[in-house]
């Protein structure tokens, strides 16, 4: 079963890949009596060539969407069996790697951990393939489209059954590639080619991290199977090890170094800038890939890897301090971004960053949990904003919209219950999750748990309020689109909604069902130490109640700002932002961080690379390498030639000058 | 026999013998009636053959005769041999050209015969007397041969260029033997270096050293004493030419080497200075000035003069080895010129000789044979492993390189990447461009030349050791 849950997507995948695109081309025209069954009048414009309407045939997205709800079936069967029994399961594929002391299998490892991870990305998956076959339908790629989006699945379940660092890595790289092709996927634009480009750099950056710790790792543990690192992660607590010339801990230095790999992933401070522009790529693409999978890689890794984190006290400060810091940035950048998907983007920037807190602070399952929840209301609210996007032919930029609740009613709903989650209104699936790693801060005993606390506090009312302000200023008060654009406003097909429907069914229900087995009594029994348990998840239920109160109020007051300033008083936010310019002009601009990268980075890179073109190869080497060496030959043999004038007397005066310089020579000091 | 040991000459049998014939044949072809040139070819061939193995066999370790003027050790037969065989070869490449150009005489051989015996004389010098004679009767048959095909207007002016030229050489020449004589007073070889040895000479002797140098340069046509390398090589009909660059060159080199080694041993570090930079001038201008070249025998006239520039590479070594060096790449590079200019001898369209080097355009696909020996011919030529070529550039380099000229072995391997280029620009014409038209069919006695020289540069790696040891022992008996 496990086999068929990883396979099927890459058989898809394949098939989808090759046959589908090279089929299309064979059957030409005949592809017409497929048709397509998509009933609205006009193309996404998104994919900048939509508007050809080239017919084709429809099999291969109808083919990966069937293998991919095979595969969401088979994991929730997997899922229901692991609530209650089931220990770690190996299903050896093939030997893979055997060179000298390093061996590394494909092995399928199953067990609690990846189980919820199975769940949530074949779910997800699957939704997003039924709901991209409207969005993309009249796309002319759509074969290559749901071919990557199958590639990306296998991958990603391909990190999450891993049982070393090798695999996981390869899974890893697999998502990162799956990643850069669908944010490039409409290659003719600049700006996605760039965004495709740039996500692969700056993860670049977290995998030379996360190299680094494999290679630390195999140094030290002399393997990267996951069992015995783990069972020997305690021996080499207070170890040192030399790294650039210095004397380290060991477990502290390879907890770091995969941490840096986490965070290229999953897109945290000084490494996010990448998960914004990310939104280039297809509207269901940000869905699946940049708010409920492949972003929460890193989280699955830090949670994969808790043995090793727990025997490094300092690594995880790290990466609570760095979570915290992540939660709240991207959230004051959220509160002024005016375009739909970039506000949800910083959204999801932000609540990974609530994840690691969690995993910091060692209540992994509570990160887990929060993952779990997040990946449903997260990926529902994409799918809506792509909903809403869809009714206002491509229209993103939220200051152009307004009071479309009632015209796209269903949408409307759906994106309530998203943001009703997101800000975690009591008894939907955030509510469980946030709170609780909300909680589990202030429970810590780590050092900047007090810190974290806070800023996750005024995250959560600044998630709020953005959340709201989104609804406030896409659904609710007068309309600011153009009567033209208003008039075309429709619902969308139901072959969309039908995923809206179940991922708001888990929005709703994921906290309320699932609450006591990952994050309650039940935790030890569930998790079955696939996580490090901690006493953490005992001491946060023993916290003062202004505590636990705290992140509603926050919620309340977010949305009541929210309200204020864009149903009472919808004059404010123009006040407010001209009384702080300045504030608002670095929100707005993200803190700055593209320009201080551009200057630090991207100016040097490309004034280097400048130099070695124009300087290196330019100069020296066409001027003194094979161009310049040639004319220069070129040069001397026609000076040389040109001594040769067939006259008896120079030839003559050549061999006197010879004579005379030697003889001279020997007369002032060559004689010995 | 008696006779000749009365006259202390025994040791001088092989060049008396040739020059004997060569009297006899210049009656025969005066005094018989009808067409003489085919009979007295090959008498001169068969004369050479006879000579050849008398210098083989007719005894071994030193000899010397006419009171030490005239010496015979390996080093001497091992170059006798060559020049021989490079005679030889000149004779029969000439045998059909001349009778197509319409420039067939009896004389050419006798000249060829009398120019071999004044080269075996100057292999053999050990005086300054008997150098200069064996110079001069080289020479003399050597201002003929060039100007052979008299009727024609650049034969003669390249006969002529080289006479007035040669006679210039000559003055320096004697210039500074009568500087040696002068400051040592004594002629012969041994004489000299023991005079210099007791501290005879200073600057004097220096100057004389210069001036006998630059004559000797002058006939290996090294730089800055090679203005009239190119103009005789294309002025000169063909096989004149390839006799020029094979035979009078491994000559000219031994007998520089000998009048270097002989009575200058103990001034090595000074004669060294001269021949360094002879040496550097020579490489630089032959790779760079044959890049210029449209013809072919002119460009092989660079070509000639470079690898006289890395030859003399292994003597300014001044070592035991830097000879052994010199001795191998004469071997090797005389065959290599031979091969070539049989085949550039082979381009012939409708009876008429061709010499640009664009007339090889294609040749690969008109006649594969001669395009695959030029070409492993040229390959060697630019020094190309494994073919003999660079075995031969390998042996003076290491000597440089062990006599501490780490300088001068790094300019002569950049100069044989320049080089490189003119004998790889040939290849690719042949093998890459649009054919001409087709040559006429090769002679056989050319093609063998040409065919026996490819295959000597491609199969030189598997008979190197006899060859490196022979020319060791050769090496050896001059120290």
């Amino acid at each position: 079963m496990y086999q068929a849950i990883v396979f099927l997507p890459l058989i898809g995948a394949l098939i989808a890949g090759l046959a589908g695109t090279s089929l299309f081309r064979m059957m030409g025209r005949e592809a017409e009596a497929f048709g397509h069954d998509t009933g609205h009048d006009h193309g996404h414009g998104e994919h900048g060539d939509a508007h050809e309407h080239h017919h084709q045939p429809p099999w291969p997205m109808y083919l990966t969407s069937a293998l991919l709800i095979v595969t969401a079936v088979l994991s929730w069967v997997a899922f229901i069996g692991y609530l209650h029994d089931g220990g770690v399961q190996k299903f050896e594929i093939l030997r893979w790697v055997g060179s000298g002391a390093l061996s590394a299998n494909w092995v399928l490892r199953i067990d609690t951990l990846t189980a919820v991870m199975l769940v949530v990305v074949t779910t997800v998956s699957a939704l997003v393939h039924v709901y991209s076959i409207g969005y993309m339908g009249h796309d002319p790629h759509q074969a290559r489209f749901f071919s990557y989006l199958s590639l990306f699945t296998f991958a990603m379940l391909m990190l999450v059954t891993s049982d070393n660092l090798l695999q996981l890595f390869f899974g890893w790289e697999g998502v990162g590639l799956a990643s850069y092709l669908l944010i490039g996927f409409w290659y003719k634009r600049p700006s996605a080619n760039a965004a495709a480009i740039k996500a692969f750099v700056v993860n670049r950056v977290g995998d030379f991290g996360f190299a680094l710790g494999i290679f630390a790792t195999f140094l030290i543990f002399g393997t990267i199977d996951f069992d015995p690192i783990f069972a020997g992660a305690a021996g080499q607590v207070g170890k040192t090890m030399d790294f650039l010339g210095y004397n380290v801990d060991v477990m502290t230095t390879i907890c770091l170094l995969l941490f840096m790999g986490a965070m290229g992933k999953s897109a945290q401070f000084l490494l996010h800038t990448w998960l914004p522009d990310a939104m280039e790529g297809p509207t269901p693409v940000s869905a699946l890939i940049h708010a409920a999978t492949m972003v929460t890689a890193g989280v699955f890794l830090v949670a994969r890897m808790s043995p090793l984190f727990e025997t490094a006290p300092y690594a995880s400060d790290f990466v609570i301090i760095i979570g915290a810091i992540t939660a709240f940035f991207a959230a004051t950048v959220g509160l002024v971004q005016n375009d739909i998907k970039r506000v949800i983007a910083y959204s999801t920037c932000s609540q990974l960053g609530y994840m690691f807190v969690a995993l910091g602070v060692g209540a992994y399952g509570v990160g887990i949990f929060h993952l779990f929840t997040h990946a449903f209301f997260k990926a529902l609210l994409f799918l809506g904003s792509g909903s809403v996007i869809h009714a206002m032919s491509d229209e993103q930029d939220m200051r152009k919209m307004g009071g479309l609740a009632p015209h796209i009613r269903i949408t409307w709903v759906m994106m309530l219950i998203g943001t009703l989650a997101l800000t975690g209104f009591p008894f939907t699936a955030g509510y469980f999750s946030k709170d609780a790693i909300i909680e589990s801060s202030f429970a810590s005993r780590a050092g900047p748990g007090a810190f974290a606390f806070w800023l996750l506090v005024i995250a959560a009312a600044f998630t709020a309020f953005y959340s709201w302000r989104l609804m406030l200023m896409t659904f609710h008060g007068r309309p600011r689109a153009s009567a033209a654009t208003m008039e075309h406003v429709h619902e969308s097909p139901q072959v969309m909604l039908i995923p809206l429907y179940f991922l708001a069914a888990g929005a709703l229900a994921a906290g309320f069902v699932f609450k006591d087995y990952f994050i309650g009594h039940d935790y030890d029994a569930f998790w079955r130490g696939s996580v490090v348990s901690t006493e953490i998840i005992e001491e946060m239920h023993h916290i003062p109640a202004w505590v636990i109160w705290s992140p509603t109020v926050a919620m309340v007051l977010g949305f009541l700002v929210a309200w204020l300033f864009y149903i009472r008083r919808p004059d404010l936010p123009a006040t407010l932002a001209a009384q702080n310019e300045p504030l608002y002009r670095f929100l707005l601009n993200k803190w700055y961080f593209d320009e201080l990268y551009d200057f630090i980075f991207v100016r040097p890179a490309f004034w280097l690379g400048r130099l070695f073109w124009k300087r290196g190869d330019g100069w020296a080497i066409d001027g003194f390498g094979p161009d310049g060496v040639s004319a220069w030959v070129v040069d001397i043999t026609n000076r040389v030639v040109r001594l040769q004038t067939g006259y008896v007397y120079h030839y003559a005066f050549a061999m006197l000058i010879g004579v005379a310089a030697l003889v001279t020579w020997f007369m002032f000091g060559g004689a010995h | 026999m008696w006779l000749l040991e009365q006259a202390d000459a025994a040791a001088v049998l092989p060049e008396i013998i040739l020059a004997v014939i060569a009297m006899v044949l210049l009656m025969v072809g005066v005094f018989r009636k009808g067409e003489t040139a085919n009979f007295v070819n090959l008498a001169s061939l068969f004369g050479l053959a006879v000579v050849a193995l008398l210098v083989i066999f007719g005894g071994s370790g030193r000899m010397t005769a006419f009171g030490g003027a005239f010496v015979v050790d390996t080093f001497a037969r091992v170059m006798k041999v060559l020049i021989l065989f490079g005679s030889a070869a000149a004779i029969t490449l000439s045998v059909h050209f001349m009778k197509e150009q319409k420039i067939e005489k009896f004389e050419y051989p006798i000249l060829i015969l009398l120019a071999t015996v004044g080269m075996m004389m100057m292999v053999s010098a050990n005086d300054l007397i008997s150098l200069y004679m064996g110079l001069e009767l080289q020479s003399l048959a050597l201002y003929v041969v060039a100007a052979i095909d008299r009727d024609n207007a650049r034969s003669s002016e390249a006969g002529l260029k080289y006479f007035v030229l040669g006679a210039l050489s000559s003055g320096m020449l004697l210039y500074g033997a009568s500087l040696i004589y002068g400051f040592t007073g004594a002629t012969g070889f041994p004489e000299i270096a023991a005079a210099t040895a007791a501290g005879a000479g200073g600057l004097g002797v220096l100057f004389g050293i210069v001036f006998v140098i630059a004559g000797l340069a002058f006939k290996v046509s090294a730089v800055p004493f090679h203005m009239w390398t190119p103009d005789v090589y294309e002025g000169s009909p063909t096989p004149v030419t390839a006799f020029f660059s094979a035979a009078p060159k491994v000559a000219a080199m031994a007998l520089l080497v000998r009048t270097v080694f002989a009575p200058f041993s103990g001034l090595v570090p000074d004669w060294q200075q001269i021949l360094v930079f002879v040496s550097i001038a020579s490489m630089v201008l032959g790779a760079f000035a044959a890049i210029g070249q449209t013809n072919i025998k002119r460009l092989l006239a660079y070509s000639s003069i470079g690898n006289m520039g890395y030859a003399l590479v292994g003597l300014a070594a001044g070592t035991q080895e830097g000879v052994r060096g010199v001795i191998i790449y004469m071997m090797i590079y005389m065959i290599m010129t031979l091969g070539s200019f049989a085949c550039v001898i082979a381009m012939a369209r409708k009876g008429r000789q061709v010499e640009e080097i664009s007339d090889l355009a294609g040749l690969a696909r008109t006649d594969k044979m001669l395009a695959f020996v030029l070409a492993m011919l040229m390959f060697s030529l630019a020094g190309i492993p494994p073919l003999a070529g660079f075995f031969a550039k390998y042996f003076v380099f290491l000597a440089a390189i062990q006599a501490n000229l780490v300088t001068l072995a790094v300019i002569g391997v950049v100069a044989s990447v320049v080089g490189a280029y003119y004998y790889l620009r040939i290849v690719k014409i042949m093998y890459f461009d649009e054919p001409a038209p087709g040559f006429d069919p090769m002679h056989g006695e050319v093609r063998l030349i040409a065919v026996l020289a490819g295959a000597f540069s491609l199969v030189f790696v598997l008979i190197a050791q006899p060859l490196v040891n022979l020319a060791g022992a050769a090496a050896a008996s001059l120290f």
